[in-house]
């Protein structure tokens, strides 16, 4: 069933950045945009397994530090090789400083 | 350790994967989020300014060649164009193959494409074999650019100063991709996708070059070719002088860019021919970090790095006798140093991959 889980503060997050989130065996990427909006993906790259936190938030795409392939974190799509499969997403919502996400 | 075998799809390769040496996680030193951050931006500027320089000097050289030909006096200028046309163009093929040179996208694919064309690689392979070359940095049986492999072969390495091993290895590749796609140790490292613009791209590059043929048969002169086609022979040895430094006598099988890689002092000419992977230990530990930021990294990091070495010739001082004792005994390497600021990363994983104590002076 899904539920919603706190991630983080929002002020833990600096804008157009990004931040690791680990949750019962699972790991996340947790972004905040720079028009200040948050989402959250899956936290490791499809290409290699890296995690994309040590990555670069440049707008709305992620870059990958490995191998540098890029994705829109809105939507998880694979935007630049060597990423060829898009990125799962997690419905996100923010409550007071809170942010949430939402996981199956 | 026994003899290496380089092939891609060899028992070598399999048993990296076995022991997990094959996309392992490699050392990284630690960079405060907030400074790391810094040194990714990405900016056009430079790389702008680079590419008008680098292009308006090879029309420049190019038109007094052509007009100063067939004097020997156009000598000069075509090797000053060689080395701009068959080396600059590798570090533009590597910079913009990462995404990092230029901040618009579209720059980087059209330098890139331009370069891939010259430095005679497939755009659409290459792509994928650097991008293994990350991941497995001169691990044997994974990496896919291993430029000086063990024993080393002095004769090819020589010849690779003026091109010609890699064109040997170019003409017929690109025929039989532009006939029928990667072939099939591409195929382990290019994915399916990709196969159609690997043959594409190789009818590209066959058709300039039978354009230009064509052109110097009609013209009865090899001038046509020496504006594209030759300097890729006439004006490689910079780019291999740069290039077999990158990681030549240092370990292999190995996951700690420290120990295999080597960065080393430059010149500005060399520098801004090779665009800064003088930085190399640098580039390997953090490929976001774009070209221009590389001497940055490097203050940022060097108390935890091997002492780079200060200039090319010290860097081949100490190289090329290493590759000679690598010919009698091939399991030999030069061990890099970590200074006492630096932190060691999994000595004991890299003695068992290695299966021996590794040989060291
Ligand atoms: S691991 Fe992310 S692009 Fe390769």
């Amino acid at each position: 069933m899904p539920t919603w889980i706190r991630a983080c503060a929002t002020d833990d997050i600096d804008e157009e950045d990004l931040i690791r989130f680990d949750h019962a065996g699972a790991t996340y990427a947790i972004y905040h945009s720079p028009d200040g909006k948050f989402f959250a993906t899956a936290g490791l790259c499809t290409h290699e397994n890296v995690h994309l936190c040590d990555g670069l938030v440049m707008g709305h795409l992620i870059e990958c530090p490995k191998h540098n392939g890029q994705f829109d974190y809105r939507t998880g799509e694979a935007k630049r090789a060597p990423v060829c499969v898009n990125l799962r997403t997690f419905p996100v919502k923010v409550d007071g400083d809170d942010v949430y996400i939402e996981v199956a | 350790m026994a003899k290496r075998d380089y092939s891609l799809i060899g028992p070598d390769g399999a048993r990296a994967v076995e022991t997990g040496l094959a996309a392992a996680e490699w050392y990284h030193t630690d960079v405060p989020r907030k400074v790391m951050k810094e040194l990714m931006q990405r900016s056009d500027a430079p790389a702008i300014r680079d590419t008008i320089l680098l292009y308006g000097l090879m029309v420049l050289f190019a038109a007094i060649g052509i007009a100063l030909w067939p004097s020997w006096w156009s000598a000069p200028f075509w090797l000053a164009y060689g080395v701009l046309y068959g080396s600059a163009s590798d570090s533009r093929w590597h910079e913009c193959g990462h995404g990092t040179a230029f901040k618009t996208p579209w720059m980087n694919d059209v330098v890139y494409q331009i370069a891939s064309f010259m430095i005679m690689r497939n755009a659409a392979t290459w792509r994928w074999s650097h991008a293994r070359h990350h991941t497995d940095t001169y691990i044997v049986g994974r990496d896919a650019e291993i430029a000086i492999m063990r024993p080393p072969a002095f004769a090819k390495l020589i010849l690779a100063f003026v091109g010609i091993p890699d064109v040997i290895a170019f003409v017929p590749r690109v025929i039989q991709n532009a006939v029928s796609g990667p072939t099939a140790e591409e195929r382990t490292f290019v994915p399916q996708s990709e196969w159609g613009k690997v043959q594409r791209v190789a009818l590209v590059h066959v058709a300039i070059y039978a354009a230009t043929i064509a052109l110097a048969i009609w013209m009865g002169s090899i001038l046509p070719l020496m504006v594209i086609g030759l300097p890729r022979l006439y004006g490689a040895w910079h780019h291999v002088m740069t290039g077999l430094l990158q990681h030549g006598g240092l370990a292999d099988n190995v996951i700690d860019h420290r120990l295999n890689s080597r960065t080393v002092y430059m010149n500005p000419i060399s520098r801004f021919i090779y665009w800064n992977m003088n930085y190399h230990v640098e580039h390997h530990m953090f490929p976001m970090v774009p070209y221009h930021a590389l001497p940055r990294l490097h203050e940022a990091i060097k108390h935890d790095l091997p002492a780079p070495n200060r200039s090319i010739a010290e860097g081949f001082a100490e190289m090329w006798p290493a590759l000679r004792r690598q010919l009698a005994y091939e399991d030999y390497f030069l061990r890099r140093d970590l200074p006492p600021t630096a932190k060691p990363y999994r000595e004991d994983f890299h003695r068992d991959a290695l299966g021996t104590q590794p040989a060291v002076e």
